[in-house]
């Protein structure tokens, strides 16, 4: 990503398809005092390496459990494939984070299937929720499963191999004509969240709607996001982790990682390329390669970050 | 007597008909690609609009504090009947970028 040099303006079309291209097959970078610095593609020997040590955690994101529309008919089945790679994998992580839509319409039996599938993975899930997470009547079903310990819609932090982690919510209470939305009383808790905090921390942010702007048109960025990033400001290492957009996409400003994780249920295209951000269809033999998962890997005191995208297929 | 009956019933469809100068109707907004279309529409008191979902993802419509539809899967449907005149601003709670407005008058 070193020679990507991403204007502060957001990210033009060419230069999204070409990191795109450039991310699309699974590659391994690393983030070595600020300065961001490619490895290349990944052979399976180096991302063995990368996980030998340090912290090694897994995102993944967009289940959209009860989805059955073209896009994919089957957003368990491939649920369920994710689910087997990470059974699968040769180092087992610490844990996994899920970056929100677990559920298409947050009916119970969604959240139920979801969770009988997760946890196949026996790994400690740290959610936050997708806008796809409370769309029941009562908005209760994700509080009420995943919401314990969590503050106001479910925000959260935990420590984890000397790495502050940071579950925001910024899916609700959102404005007519805005993006997403984290919110005064969020934000206020973050500052709290972080004060006194040794600035040599490695911080990671993760949270449905990418924090960044993206491609407003669509409603990809959060309104407010820029303010939670001042805050983050001084730290030396920031990683922050989104789904939503249901693609790989990635971004280095200063000392912030922007990464974007595919979805396990149905791709969505590429800004600006389709007439909506609806799910995208695609031929059967190619959605596999659009689907996926995100292995993300610290090596503690060495302040390197390494994330693998790992498609499903292909 | 019958035919005196008869011109009675009549005079009271006629009146009824004066009584209501308009037939109430319905306006049909369609979600596709994520856009309210017509994403303006004016309509008379009384009148009805409804929305629906032609899209592979669930959208709302919401007028803050006026009416708020459930979350509509693909081809649910969304009905509202308009009582007072004013400018009906709604938009997506999910999608906020997308928007439209409903004119009463």
């Amino acid at each position: 990503m070193s020679d990507h040099d991403h204007d502060d303006h957001g990210v033009s079309r060419r230069r999204v398809l070409e990191c795109m291209t450039w991310a699309g097959t699974g590659v391994l970078w690393t983030l070595s005092g600020g300065v961001p610095r490619s490895l290349g593609l990944v052979d399976a020997a180096r991302a063995a390496e990368q996980q030998a040590s340090g912290l090694t955690f897994l995102q993944i994101s967009d289940s959209h459990v009860g989805f059955d529309k073209p896009a994919n008919p089957n957003a368990i089945g491939t649920l369920e494939e994710a689910v087997n790679r990470i059974k699968a994998m040769p180092v087992k992580p610490s844990f996994m984070i899920h970056t929100g839509d677990i559920s298409h319409l947050s009916k119970a039996a969604e959240f139920d299937d979801a969770d009988r599938i997760i946890s196949q993975s026996r790994l400690d899930v740290h959610y936050v929720p997708g806008e796809h997470d409370f769309l029941d009547e009562d908005v209760k079903l994700y509080k009420e499963r995943y919401g314990k310990g969590s503050r106001g819609a479910g925000w959260y932090s935990f420590d984890a191999n000397g790495v502050h982690f940071i579950g925001l919510v910024n899916v609700v209470d959102l404005k007519a004509g805005g993006l997403g939305n984290l919110g005064a009383e969020q934000l206020a808790w973050l500052e709290q969240d972080l004060k006194g905090r040794s600035r040599s921390t490695p911080i990671v942010v993760f949270a449905h709607i990418p924090l960044w702007t993206v491609y407003p048109q669509w409603g990809w960025g959060t309104e407010d996001g820029g303010r939670a990033l001042d805050t983050l400001k001084g730290f030396g290492s920031v990683t922050v982790l989104n789904g939503h957009i249901h693609q790989v996409m990635q971004k280095v400003e200063g000392n912030v990682t922007f990464h974007t994780a595919r979805s396990t249920a149905f791709p969505q295209p590429a800004p600006g390329t389709a007439a909506s951000p609806g799910p995208m269809k695609v031929e059967d033999t190619r959605l596999r390669s659009l689907l996926g998962i995100a292995s993300i890997d610290f090596k503690v005191g060495d302040e390197r970050l390494a994330i693998i995208d790992t498609p499903l297929a292909g | 007597m019958i035919q005196s009956v008869i011109r009675g019933a009549s005079l009271a469809a006629v009146l009824l008909l004066v009584a209501t100068p308009l037939r109430a109707e319905t306006i049909k907004v369609t979600i596709d690609n994520f856009t309210f279309t017509p994403a303006e529409v004016t309509v008379k008191v009384g009148d009805t609009v409804t929305w629906t979902n032609h899209d592979d993802i669930p959208h709302t419509v919401v007028s803050a504090g006026k009416y708020r539809s459930k979350a509509l899967d693909s081809d649910d449907s969304f009905s509202f009947t308009f009582a007072a005149a004013g400018d009906y601003k709604y938009f997506c709670s999910l999608h906020p970028h997308m928007t439209g407005v409903v004119k009463v008058e």
